[in-house]
């Protein structure tokens, strides 16, 4: 097997300790951006949905506002986006390389599509669920939790799920700023060094990561849908 | 008990206005099971919402129980909500809850100790007969027992009030009347006032005690079911009848020159029409037997509204010009309205010729 495996993969077994290193920061990327866009995003998309003409705070101003920003947001490469943010990453973080330098710029690479998904997601919701909310005495706040967020369980989780997908994707440009990672393990070692082997099986890594990310949403949504 | 006052609605939209809800005033009494009637986009349903304030009205005021809702802060008026019901006509329960906690709904986070929570939505669901769908989620029922979840919701912070939306418009002729049932059946038992809002006659028919006629934002006619019904004074109005009547197919009948109006010399086609105080006799066997009048009854539309025959009958009578005036004059003296609609010959030598 030992020896089938070295005929096979050679420059991947050799560089075995980067090839878990990178996965643990490729890991470590998702799940510390992840977490922070996954409130950020929450919070943003709820606004834009209550805040929009006809939403229960509708507020034409601040709707706008979250609007254009997110927009502007969505509009910028991440590849720009990492290097432009690089100050306020060091202010943020205290430093501007590293997974810790590329987590500012993952979560503003990911807050903005996120929040986009949230407010489709709980568009879905028939506005009919919210009047009658309202008329048993519901609050905003009750309502954003109890009927918006509650009753929207299914095409949230659809969206994190995307999201944390689109996700994965960003953090192979992280190398950039020195963060490591799958991406940057295929990069360096593989493509600039002409091992395809390297190059493959972090394909095939990257590829079980969001397979298994897919895999999880579909469990969930399936086990809320009634 | 519920009085609205000069209520104006009016809807900007991409700089047009739609004036939905024009100058309403209403007085609904408590116990009063008050039916509004009207064509979709009269703006009935614009004014069930103002009765609660989900649409707060442009001018005018909203007064319950002495409370003016118009004039209450947010918070004030959610406290007022819980107070009056409301049911639609797309049920709007919560797909992912069961119905125990769609009709829990209300009183989660009010207070309510979890065993009382439990006890309160087993006697609604009790009440509403559908204990055994407690655990079942609303995709799993049918519209019947849909509605009738979302009357138990609407029930549960015990209101005095339950505004109805079109709560019936979606449902089967069965279901619909059931639904209308129980709502007489909550009327009853627990006093509720109830406001209805709807586009048929026949629910208005079945178990309102007064109505308001609606048309282009306004209330064009209002009083007592039979009243309204027996004397309608809006062309609306009679419009609303004839929906549920079929006696204007005469007039259908006659100019497709239909064998069943057909006329001979001695012979000429009523309209007899029960009014208010129209007797109960048995007026028909009465007049053939003591003016030789033989009635040929083609049609008829007569139901029994507060106890009293109200509608109609399309009859043919056949005698002599003496006795058929003879009996005309006994139908009015009986408070029955008569119309000769065709005349074959009685009075006229004319051919079938359409009177009144």
């Amino acid at each position: 097997m030992e020896a089938f495996l070295q005929g096979l993969i050679p420059n991947v077994l050799d560089r075995q300790d980067v090839l878990f290193k990178s996965i643990f920061e490729t890991l470590l990327m998702v799940g510390w951006s992840g977490i922070i866009s996954f409130f950020l995003g929450a919070i943003l998309g709820i606004l834009l949905v209550v805040t929009a003409a006809g939403g229960i705070l509708q507020n034409t101003v601040c709707f706008h506002i979250l609007d254009k920003v997110i927009n502007f947001f969505r509009s910028i490469p991440f590849i720009i986006l990492l290097a432009g943010l690089m100050d306020l990453t060091r202010l943020l973080m205290g430093t501007g390389i590293g997974v810790r330098g590329a987590i500012v710029p993952l979560v503003f690479g990911t807050v903005p599509f996120y929040a986009r998904q949230i407010e489709n997601a709980l568009s879905e919701l028939d506005y009919g669920q919210i009047e009658a909310a309202k008329s048993m005495g519901s609050g905003p706040v009750g309502i954003i939790f109890r009927v918006y967020l509650r009753e929207s369980i299914a095409p949230i989780v659809r969206s994190t799920a995307i999201t944390t997908i689109s996700l994965i994707g960003l953090t192979a440009m992280a190398g950039v700023v020195g963060a490591g990672g799958m991406g940057d393990f295929a990069i360096r070692y593989g493509y600039n060094r002409g091992n395809r082997d390297i190059t493959y099986i972090s394909v095939i890594i990257l590829v079980v990561m969001v397979a298994i990310v897919q895999m999880a949403g579909d469990v969930i949504i399936k086990k809320t849908k009634h | 008990m519920v009085h609205l006052e000069h209520v104006d609605k009016i809807f900007r939209q991409q700089g047009k206005q739609i004036h939905a809800v024009k100058d309403v005033t209403l007085s609904i009494q408590e116990g009063e099971i008050f039916g509004i009637i009207g064509f979709s986009g009269a703006g009935k349903s614009t004014l069930v919402r103002c009765i609660n304030l989900l649409e707060r009205p442009t001018s005018g005021k909203v007064i319950i129980d002495g409370i003016e809702l118009t004039a209450l802060k947010e918070k004030e008026l959610r406290k007022v909500r819980k107070k009056i019901g409301m049911i639609f006509q797309q049920f709007h329960l919560f797909a992912s809850r069961t119905v125990f906690q769609n009709v829990a709904y209300p009183l989660y986070h009010s207070g309510m100790k979890k065993e009382e929570i439990e006890k309160r939505v087993t006697d609604l669901l009790e009440l509403v007969n559908l204990s055994q769908k407690a655990q079942a989620y609303p995709s799993q029922l049918s519209g019947g027992q849909k509605q009738r979840v979302a009357i138990a919701r609407a029930l549960a912070n015990d209101p005095n009030i339950l505004l109805c939306d079109e709560a019936t418009s979606a449902l089967d002729p069965q279901n619909t009347a059931a639904i209308l049932q129980l709502l007489q059946e909550l009327n009853r038992k627990l006093g509720l006032t109830i406001i209805i809002i709807t586009h048929e006659m026949q629910v208005i028919k079945e178990i309102c005690h007064k109505v308001a006629v609606m048309e282009n934002g306004s209330i064009v006619e209002e009083g007592d079911v039979f009243s309204v019904f027996s004397n309608p004074s809006q062309p609306i109005t009679r419009e609303f009848i004839d929906t549920t009547s079929n006696l204007s197919k005469i007039y259908r009948l006659l100019d497709e020159k239909s064998e069943i109006a057909a006329l001979s010399g001695n012979e000429c086609l009523v309209r007899l029409k029960y009014i208010r105080h129209s007797s109960t006799e048995p007026l028909v066997s009465t007049v053939s037997r003591k003016y030789n009048v033989d009635v040929n009854i083609i049609f008829g539309n007569l139901e029994v509204i507060d106890s009293s025959p109200l509608g109609g009958l399309i009859a043919i009578f056949r005698g002599k010009q003496e006795d058929v005036q003879a009996t005309l004059a006994y139908f009015k003296e009986k408070n029955v309205e008569v119309e000769v609609i065709a005349d074959g010959g009685i009075f006229t030598r004319a051919d079938t010729k359409r009177v009144g």
